[in-house]
């Protein structure tokens, strides 16, 4: 009777798990190996799934990351991450007008070849608003832009013509020094009109509705869960592209699940390592490196006239006693981030050297008899006995809060001010700090493009980002100095006249600018991590013989 | 019984409906703004992004469009991947989520039903004690350690071994799936156990065990026969809210092993406001777990004979 019973439990067991197994979605396997020696390929972790990859209105990092392998612009960067011709051959870039002569050879994945129409189609599809492209204020680069992406003219007269199909010219409505640099960005990719007018809204959803021009082309692409990149057969400089296939076969935001892929031979590299994954890394003795991604982090003060924060010496006293170089030393602790000392960071480039060694950024001094004695005047030019608490918002990651939570605890024991901390989500942060609902945010700045000026207008009082509302007549012509010409001697030296202004005027606190611990297999070398586009990018990747 | 069951399928529709109406409401008085992104967008873009989402229409009539889309069985695009439809992302991820979910579940109720009958059986000496001071750790303990903590143990593993024998993460194969189950049925599989305990010692004590000894029946007989059909009922009540418990609660999981599984984009489009996911994947799941629930006291009816359910009103 008992086994009768456990027989038909078993049975049942059985098929059951048979019915379990054979359900199994065809997600297909992962690859098994980091490097494939045989087959030239590597493995890497993506953190999250690609939003959407299509270049008119891609945001998110990971699409860039995609995106910059699949696809090639005007302009782009070589082995060295230098400035070098994409699908354009040569160039001339004048005050008013850009002409490029395309390549022959460039081609599309399907053989057909890149044209300067795909250029200039692609390009009234990010400033046409009805595509609600969030890049479209790029497009302001050229005549017409504005009204077009205002919706107050049709698209087709964005001041951008193809001469010929090998030839492009636009006409640019100030002289930008940065134009080449800026066309290396997603939004300023090819799109191909046939193809993405057949596809409708289906276009570069899946594997079959896309078509690359790039070094690689996307052959599977599994929602969730997994990607593949193939080597473009139809790359104009195929021989310069070493990898056969790049296999993203995980897709998690856990670092230290990244880490545990990469000790288990899964995976080229772990990046984003966070301070448990770093500490894994350190235990396990990885070989670290370190990058900085090229963001900065500080706190924006509200300058709206109903916030206390408006005034100036109140802001002074907070600069004389906030230092940096204790926050991102003894608060964060993580290697790879350096203190923040102004709104441009370290790495941007000057006219010879760097811009910091060229224009040095002022030095704060640490001074708490200064910042009181700020502090007092302050009171008196508000006309108030006390200052009331002042708010400071924030996300509501623990690292955030670590760092604010330092700031409140600095406020109340230099200056015996009272801040709040006001923690929100991700959107509610935004939303607050759109609606100008704070005295104080955590914000942070990352680079678009490699040239200054991505942010240097940050604060000019156009600038939709500015959401502390600064306002200032001295550092507006400065930015406007900046971009009246291509001298980049004349430019550079408005950037460090902006660098006081935001210093003397404390518009911003610095905070730190941001590096990372990362691993990567040291069979593989060329991987580029870069600051601006996709990071990190494998196109030059390659497997090092055997020794 | 057809009566029966047509009446709980309809007050299951009105729960679904509630359910639907409680979270849009809920969802959109929640603050923050689901179009906003780091880098501000022009007033332009925004305005077409308003009109995209129909979120440029008054409130009652946001929840009117989107009624009758669901009805008709449309969830809307994602605002997040912003040319994926809702039901793409559930009809392409909840069957990863059902798998790991059942498989999961299987463990728990296997070894809950295991381990209670034998800590009843042992009761108060040591393989009791021991069971139960392992079941307290499991249900106290997060899944997100237990998650972290199985990944490091397969990841020894492996290197103890040489090479990859378990794989630390991903999905596709049986051997993906082993680690994250036992992880993600853990806790159900703790649960289980005690409420299988207690069901058994409740019914040890009953007259027809007595009776049964006293007939001189076998005492194995007497365990699987007796005591242990009649222990299990409870166990099966709970089963039904406790897979879509399971198969929902998996986002930690998921997370760990890079499962794609659609409890991530359940829990990402919360902090990212994405509302026609939220909506889809919580309408989804209210709905799987409402007639889970159904489908248990269906089937109650024929494990137990005793409470069929429609001589119950006769």
């Amino acid at each position: 009777m008992i086994t009768r019973h456990l027989n038909r439990t078993i049975r049942a067991l059985a098929l059951c798990s048979m019915v379990v197994l054979a359900a199994s979605p065809g997600s297909g396997v992962a690859q098994d190996i980091a490097v494939d020696r045989a087959r030239n390929e590597i493995s890497i972790v993506m953190t999250e799934e690609p939003q959407w990859l299509n270049t008119v209105r891609a945001t998110d990092a990971v699409s860039f990351i995609v995106l910059d392998h699949i696809t090639e612009g005007l302009m782009s960067y070589d082995q060295q991450n230098r400035l070098t011709g994409g699908v354009a051959e040569r160039w001339e870039l004048t005050d008013t007008r850009a002409t490029f002569w395309l390549r022959r050879d460039a081609r599309w994945s399907d053989g057909k070849p890149v044209t300067a129409h795909d250029f200039v189609f692609a390009w009234q599809q990010v400033a046409d608003p009805r595509n609600a492209a969030e890049y479209s204020f790029f497009m302001r680069a050229f005549t017409n832009g504005e009204q077009i992406t205002q919706g107050k003219l049709d698209p087709t007269l964005l001041g951008v013509r193809a001469l010929d199909d090998y030839t492009l010219e636009a006409d640019l409505t100030q002289p930008t020094a940065y134009f080449l640099e800026l066309v290396t960005f997603i939004s300023f990719r090819p799109v191909r009109e046939d193809f993405y007018r057949a596809q409708g809204q289906a276009y570069a959803a899946d594997v079959q509705n896309m078509i690359s021009n790039g070094p690689f082309t996307l052959t599977k692409w599994v929602h969730g869960a997994e990607l593949r990149m193939e080597k473009n057969p139809h790359y104009w400089n195929r021989d310069a592209i070493h990898l056969s296939a790049i296999n993203v076969p995980y897709i998690t935001s856990d670092a230290n699940a990244r880490m545990n892929l990469y000790m288990d031979n899964k995976i080229v590299m772990a990046t984003g390592l966070d301070s448990s994954a770093t500490k894994t890394a350190m235990y396990n003795r990885q070989k670290m490196l370190s990058f900085s991604d090229g963001t900065v982090f500080f706190i924006e003060f509200n300058h709206r006239p109903d916030r206390l924060t408006r005034n100036l010496n109140l802001r002074r006293a907070m600069q004389a006693v906030f230092d940096a170089a204790e926050l991102t030393y003894k608060v964060i602790g993580l290697p790879g981030n350096i203190p923040g000392v102004s709104l441009f960071p370290v790495w941007l480039d000057g006219t010879e050297k760097k811009l910091s060694e060229e224009f040095p950024p002022p030095v704060v001094e640490i001074d708490a008899d200064k910042a009181r004695e700020y502090l007092e005047l302050a009171r008196q030019e508000l006309g108030i006995d006390e200052f009331p608490p002042l708010s400071l918002l924030l996300s509501d990651t623990p690292s955030s809060i670590k760092q604010a939570e330092y700031f409140q605890n600095v406020m109340a024991r230099e200056l015996g001010l009272q801040v709040i901390l006001d923690r929100q989500i991700f959107k509610q942060r935004l939303a607050k700090m759109t609606a100008g609902d704070f005295d104080m945010v955590a914000a942070g700045w990352g680079p678009d493009y490699n040239d200054p000026m991505t942010f240097a207008d940050l604060f000019a009082s156009w600038n939709l980002n500015n959401r502390g509302r600064y306002v200032s007549e001295v550092y507006d012509n400065h930015v406007k100095r900046a971009q009246s010409t291509t001298n980049t001697r004349i430019r550079n030296r408005a950037f460090g006249d902006l660098a006081q202004v935001i210093h003397d005027d404390v518009v911003i606190l610095p905070q730190y600018e941001r590096g990372y611990i990362y691993v990567q297999d040291a069979r593989v070398d060329g991987v580029r991590r870069r600051r601006f586009g996709g990071d990190p990018n494998y196109n030059y990747a390659f497997i090092k013989p055997e020794s | 019984m057809i009566s029966y069951i047509a009446k709980r399928l309809l007050s299951g529709l009105v729960t679904v409906w509630f359910i639907a109406t409680a979270t849009f409401l809920g969802m959109h008085a929640v603050p923050g703004d689901p179009l906003l992104n780091d880098k501000a967008v022009t007033p332009e873009v925004r305005a077409s992004l308003e009109a995209a989402y129909g979120l440029d229409k008054p409130l009652p009539q946001q929840y009117v469009i989107y009624l009758s889309n669901m009805l008709q069985g449309d969830f809307g695009i994602s605002f997040t991947q912003k040319n994926r439809r809702v039901n793409d992302i559930i009809r392409d991820h909840f069957p990863v989520s059902a798998m790991l979910g059942l498989l999961a579940l299987t463990i728990a109720a296997l070894g809950g039903i295991t381990w209670g009958a034998i800590t009843a059986l042992y009761r108060d000496r040591l393989p009791d004690v021991l069971i139960m001071l392992l079941v307290v750790f499991a249900v106290s303990v997060p899944s997100f350690v237990f998650a972290a903590l199985g990944q490091l143990v397969v990841l020894k593993f492996n290197q103890l071994i040489g090479h990859s024998v378990i794989p630390v993460a991903g999905w596709g194969t049986f051997k993906h799936m082993l680690m994250p189950s036992l992880v993600l049925g853990l806790g159900t599989m703790a649960y289980l156990t005690r409420l299988m305990r207690s069901s058994m010692l409740e019914v040890a004590d009953t007259d027809y065990i007595r009776t049964a000894r006293a007939k001189g029946l076998s005492a194995p007989r007497i365990f699987f026969k007796h005591q242990l059909r009649n222990a299990i009922l409870p166990v099966i009540t709970v089963l039904g809210p406790a897979i879509a418990a399971i198969t929902t609660g998996g986002f930690v999981v998921e997370l760990v092993f890079a499962i794609p599984g659609l409890g991530r984009y359940f829990v990402q489009a919360v902090q990212q406001l994405d509302y026609t996911v939220i909506m889809g994947t919580t309408v989804f799941y209210g709905a799987f777990l409402v007639f889970m629930v159904i489908a248990v006291d269906i089937i109650y009816g024929f494990v137990d004979p005793r409470i069929r359910v429609d001589k119950v009103g006769a």
